[in-house]
């Protein structure tokens, strides 16, 4: 965990969908290496035989009625949209060009 | 400047059911008191004066008419900006949500709006709640009342700021890893986080979902109370609310103040003493302990090895969650879109410069760690083990209720700390938050009381956590440390210490 280079970051920050520049990368590597090697602390106790907890509350299958309800109006959702067209989201094209 | 403003919330609702105040009033002081320290404190991102009046005005006009109202309408409020509010704006501090006005209320706002307390604005925050010092915000950080060279702890730095500068009685955060609790610790108010699920996140922009919870600001603890019991309850909206009516938390207060310390069991977490912690922190603590034990309270030492591993495991959990959570702020359907300088860019471009240009570094490195943690290959080996910590803590903390009603510890090592000493070194400033963590770990709630001051005068806490669902006895054995240590408690100060260099 303590091993995270700058190629490791810049990957992780596509993965992540984050623009990033060398000297970003190299910034935030350096307190990431500190921060990895921290928390890798709790590998000690890898191999304690206890079951893993994702939530505090034990909650299970909270459902509810299947009735239909009242959505919000599209044109408020909408309203904030950086760019939108027919009463959809406009967003930039999926894809990238044929070359 | 009224005199009003240094009322608590409950008196200001005493003042206003016998028309010795109106609401407009209460607003207007409170109004005033911002607009005279808010340049300085920057503890508001926002302020609503137009919605702020419209409330007091319908108050006012609804008591005129002999309305039955809820018992603190016309009190006026402020909410972490991270905390959804329809149609004004909500920025999590960040340039990714700057302008954005939301199409909905949370439900904790629904509540306050049902029952009628002015909102008179947002508070700032670290960005989206990531860190101990309210410096992460994109707008600038918050200063602490009692010195405004020092930082107001975080991220629910404007909140607490507010409260203790006495622009508002009341206000709202949300507590991730402490922060309601480390930022009431440093300005010397009272910060809950309620237990998971008992108050409804539906709303709440998330940071770690399984952590996350909505939690009341005040100068007292039945001021703290009457706030929970306000927004507290199920909501079907949120899959996690808990199903159970609210408890009630000003009766749970009344009945131990009459009963003292009797009947009552506390025990003292033995890995929150010593290195680590500020000398006056422990000291303040132990006379409080004491105190208690003058009180008839028996006090037991319990221990919770696990706990040395919440931090670590905490910096795990987090990360992960909120890289998932995040990922909606990718400029397609709301706030900031920037189109990068190339031909033909893709949706994967628009988002990567978007999430570029809108993200601060605090944010972005807990994104890229959180994605670390969840890759492959690691993910057992750490995820896994961080969330057995989880268990391991929840197993620690049973076995130590079996001993004690609630449990005590220093609410943070350390009294509040200079702006700037602590940015460059994530661990220093993570290691704040190492008492405040394991109650979100396990969902148990936790407050923090003021209880004493250090040798420069600032203001030193301690937490009562309490087992799930006991918030109730949670309050009432706060309520009794409140009464007991009040001797030595100082109020935060009328007029707020403008440090050298900050004057206006």
């Amino acid at each position: 965990m303590s091993t995270i280079s700058i190629e490791e970051v810049k990957r992780l920050a596509d993965l992540a969908e984050i623009g990033i520049t060398d000297e970003e990368a190299e910034r935030l590597t350096e307190g990431l290496v500190v921060i990895a090697e921290y928390a890798g602390q709790v590998s000690e106790i890898s191999d304690v035989d206890v079951a893993p907890s994702a939530q505090s509350i034990q909650l299970v299958n909270v459902l509810r009625e299947d009735v239909a309800g009242t959505p919000m109006d599209p044109e408020q959702l909408l309203a904030a949209a950086p760019e939108q067209e027919d009463s959809m989201f406009k967003v930039p094209q999926i894809l990238e060009e044929e070359q | 400047m009224s005199d009003l403003i240094y009322k608590s919330a409950l008196e200001m609702a005493e003042a206003l059911q016998r028309g010795e105040v109106t609401s407009a009033e209460l607003v207007n002081a409170s109004l005033a008191r911002i607009a005279e320290y808010n340049d300085v404190v920057n503890a508001f991102l926002t302020v609503d004066e137009e919605g702020a009046r419209k409330t007091a005005e319908e108050v006012d006009a609804l008591r005129a008419a002999g309305e039955e109202l809820h018992p603190l309408a016309g009190v006026p409020i402020a909410i972490k900006d991270n905390i959804v509010t329809e149609g004004l704006d909500t920025t999590c501090a960040s340039k990714i949500l700057a302008g954005w006005k939301p199409p909905y209320d949370a439900t904790v706002i629904a509540k306050i709006k049902e029952a009628k307390l002015p909102i008179v604005g947002k508070t700032n925050l670290d960005e989206f709640a990531m860190g101990s010092s309210t410096e992460h915000s994109a707008f600038g950080p918050t200063r602490n009342p009692w010195n405004t060279g020092l930082i107001p702890g975080g991220s629910g730095g404007g909140s607490a700021a507010a409260v203790a500068s006495y622009m508002v009685p009341l206000a709202l955060g949300s507590d991730t890893g402490g922060s309601i609790r480390q930022p009431g610790a440093f300005t010397g108010t009272i910060g809950v986080k309620p237990t998971y699920g008992a108050v409804s996140r539906y709303g709440l922009v998330a940071l770690a979902s399984s952590l996350d919870q909505i939690g009341p600001v005040a100068r007292d603890i039945s001021d703290a109370a009457a706030l929970q019991e306000l927004i507290a309850g199920h909501d079907e909206l949120d899959s996690t609310s808990l199903p159970a009516d609210p408890a009630d938390l000003q009766g749970a207060i009344e009945d131990r103040l009459a009963q003292g310390g009797r009947g009552l069991r506390v025990g003292i977490v033995d890995q929150f003493l010593g290195e680590g912690f500020q000398r006056e922190v422990q000291e303040n603590f132990n006379r409080a302990v004491e105190d208690l034990r003058e009180a008839g309270v028996e006090v037991v030492h319990v221990s919770c090895p696990s706990f040395d591993y919440a931090l670590p495991a905490y910096y795990l959990i987090m990360p992960a969650e909120a890289s998932s959570n995040l990922a909606r702020f990718d400029g397609m359907r709301f706030g900031l879109r920037v189109v990068p300088d190339v031909p033909n860019p893709t949706a994967s471009d628009v988002m990567k410069a978007t999430r570029e240009a809108g993200f601060g570094d605090e944010v972005k490195r807990r994104i890229i760690l959180g994605t670390h943690v969840l890759s492959a290959g690691y993910q057992d080996q750490y995820y896994g083990s961080a969330q057995r910590v989880r268990t391991l803590i929840r197993q620690d903390l049973d076995k130590a209720f079996e001993l004690a009603d609630v449990l005590l510890a220093p609410s943070t090592p350390t009294t509040a700390f200079p702006i700037g000493a602590r940015i460059d070194d994530p661990i220093a400033m993570y290691l704040n938050d190492v008492a405040t963590i394991p109650a979100n770990l396990t969902g148990v709630p936790a407050m923090s009381i003021p209880n004493g001051v250090d040798d420069s005068g600032l203001p030193t806490a301690m937490q009562v956590i309490a087992p799930v669902g006991a918030d109730d006895q949670m309050y009432g054995v706060g309520a009794l440390i409140e009464s007991l240590v009040s001797k030595r408690v100082v109020a935060p100060p009328h007029a707020i210490v403008i440090s050298e260099g900050d004057a206006k």
